[in-house]
């Protein structure tokens, strides 16, 4: 689960600041996608960023985990947050984001060599899930092949598929259709729906539209950096 | 191999496929790195070929200390020196000093009896009671009879002269009595001769026929004994800085070679920056999925290190086996010091510039992933 508690994020703009995210509340329960939408500029980006502990809220909570796990990642310091992100958060970007100098496989096994106190078990586990990951998002015949040599849509869901090899409690994707077509974009939001149910994984996707909106377990709706009640559909 | 390595940690995941990925890019690195490291090879063989033709009969005088005269202005000097008989009985009296040996060194001609090719040589006008006889190969070429010369290899060769053979140095011949190690004093090889005859020598070519350094040994006050006897007892590798030949020589080969260290720096370090600048998004990328700053540090100088290794390996193994055949041709020099020394200094110097480029990486900010298009 996530739980943000009354989050707040300003920036500096000049001599003032700006409120990107205004007292925000909302909360993504384990096996469920929860949607977050809103205009361009409305905040939901940086939701997603302080969700991901990238960035800290002035104020407010980011609760992830469940009873005696659930850590503030607001009040994580830096290196924390790191270990936090490694271990139990799985990102998936706008742009897939993968590094071209690794096959298909190695974009997955790459979450078990990113340093810190991972142990040989663990990498060793991680490593074990790697084909089965490869194989639910449908990419264990391209496991060979390298970034250039894929579609925007296998793109994604090696992406997909290197956000959860870990295991992570909480998924976090932005805009995860927006450089594909519409067939390409609705096997991607169905793949991500299918993979958050059964890994009872909670899931925040940050989306500009909702052709996709079957997908979507719950939806929150952001203007202006507020949360929208009820969500705008 | 690489798989083994990752999990020591040397070898980082993503630096190691990077490498093979961009292949072209590191093989270009990597043959500068290995045409610098032949330079700075080539450079180190020959300057030490060059300063063992100066110094190594110098290095083998026997004693502690090279005494030797200190001119009213300016530097002590091997070819001005004259030690008197006063001076080196004020040595010999000195309190701490266990054995003082009067040394004649010249430079002069020679020739094989019979022939008119004379070649130069250094005279060395030394005893065979000098310290050390029995291991020091510059005393072993010291003759018992004053008719009589050691030869070094360098002097054999280049008089054509064996064992037994007559030579004619300054009016007068000699037989040649033994053979020895290849000794060299400022490019001419090395010839000795006994005091007595140094003596006469020196005489008949317009020289005082007095020694022009001492080895002294033992444990005395040298720079009082020194200022006392108007001389300066220096160590030998102190003293090497009065052959004017070796100063000059070792000074500029020296700045050749300093010049090349940091040309590589600056050539590795310019690389890795740009290169890391370009894979600044991959580095953002990778902290956002939460790897720490430690391991993309790692991953980094890991594969400065393989580039330098791989580029300052080749290019120390063309220096060796060049140098190996173009030995006996030139002054040149394969040993650690020619190759060890400068490929670790290479090899510093590399990861030193490379560490320059990690600000791309410590500064990477992990929220630029967000949003990206790459």
């Amino acid at each position: 689960m996530i739980d943000l508690q009354n989050v707040t994020l300003t920036f500096p703009d000049g001599d003032n600041r700006i409120t990107a995210i205004d007292h925000v509340t909302l909360r993504g329960e384990n096996g469920v996608v929860t949607g977050i939408t809103g205009p361009s500029g409305s905040g939901k980006s940086s939701i997603l960023a302080v969700a991901a502990t990238l960035i800290r809220p002035d104020s407010g909570g980011v609760l992830i985990g469940n009873g005696e796990n659930t850590v503030d990642a607001a009040q994580l310091s830096r290196a924390e947050a790191t270990t936090l992100r490694r271990e139990r958060i799985g990102i998936v970007f706008q742009q897939s984001n993968l590094i071209p100098a690794l096959t298909v496989r190695e974009q997955v096994q790459v979450m078990a060599r990113l340093g810190g106190s991972s142990t040989k078990a663990r990498t060793a586990a991680i490593d074990a899930r790697v084909d089965e990951l490869l194989d639910a998002v449908g990419l264990i015949a391209h496991a060979d092949k390298r970034v250039h040599q894929l579609s925007g849509g296998q793109r994604q869901r090696a992406a997909i598929a290197r956000a959860l090899v870990h295991q992570p409690e909480v998924l976090l994707v932005d805009e995860p259709t927006s450089a594909l077509d519409q067939e390409r974009g609705a096997e991607i939001m169905g793949l991500i729906a299918r993979l958050t149910h059964e890994r009872d994984t909670a899931t925040l996707l940050v989306t500009h539209d909702l052709v996709h909106r079957d997908a979507l377990d719950e939806l929150v709706t952001i203007v202006d950096g507020r949360r929208m009640e009820p969500a705008l559909v | 191999m690489s798989r083994a390595l990752e999990w020591k940690g040397i070898l980082v995941f993503v630096a190691w496929r990077e490498l093979r990925f961009a292949r072209g890019r590191f093989f270009l690195i990597g043959s500068v790195v290995a045409l610098i490291t032949i330079l700075v090879g080539f450079l180190s063989g020959l300057t030490a070929g060059l300063a063992s033709q100066n110094i190594s009969s110098v290095l083998q005088i026997p004693g502690d200390r090279i005494v030797l005269q200190q001119p009213d202005s300016g530097t002590p000097s091997f070819a001005t020196s004259t030690i008197g008989g006063g001076t080196v009985k004020a040595w010999e009296g000195a309190d701490g000093v266990t054995s003082v040996t009067p040394i004649g060194i010249t430079q002069s001609r020679a020739a094989l009896s019979g022939t008119d090719e004379p070649v130069g040589i250094a005279l060395y006008g030394i005893p065979t009671s000098a310290p050390d006889a029995q291991d020091n190969p510059l005393v072993q070429l010291a003759p018992a009879s004053n008719d009589e010369v050691g030869l070094s290899k360098g002097a054999a060769d280049d008089l054509g002269a064996a064992v037994g053979d007559t030579i004619t140095l300054a009016g007068a011949d000699y037989t040649v009595a033994s053979i020895g190690a290849d000794l060299w004093y400022s490019h001419t090889p090395v010839v000795a001769i006994t005091p007595d005859a140094w003596s006469d020598v020196s005489a008949r070519t317009g020289g005082t026929g007095e020694a022009t350094a001492l080895a002294v040994s033992g444990d005395a006050e040298w720079q009082a004994v020194g200022e006392k006897t108007g001389t300066t007892a220096e160590t030998t590798l102190s003293s090497l800085t009065a052959l004017e030949a070796f100063r000059s020589e070792i000074g500029s080969l020296g700045l050749m070679i300093a010049m090349l260290f940091g040309i590589s720096a600056l050539v590795v370090g310019a690389f890795f920056t740009v290169w890391t600048m370009q894979r600044s998004g991959d580095i953002a990328v990778l902290k956002a999925l939460g790897a720490t700053t430690g391991s993309l540090v790692r991953d980094s100088l890991g594969q400065a290190l393989i580039v330098l290794v791989a580029g300052i390996g080749v290019g120390i193994a063309i220096v060796s086996g060049v140098g190996m055949l173009v030995g006996s041709a030139l002054p040149f020099v394969v040993n650690p010091l020619t190759t060890i020394a400068p490929a670790a200094i290479m090899a510093i110097l590399g990861l030193a510039g490379a560490a320059f480029a990690l600000r791309s990486v410590t500064n990477a900010d992990p929220l630029t992933a967000l949003g990206s298009n790459r």
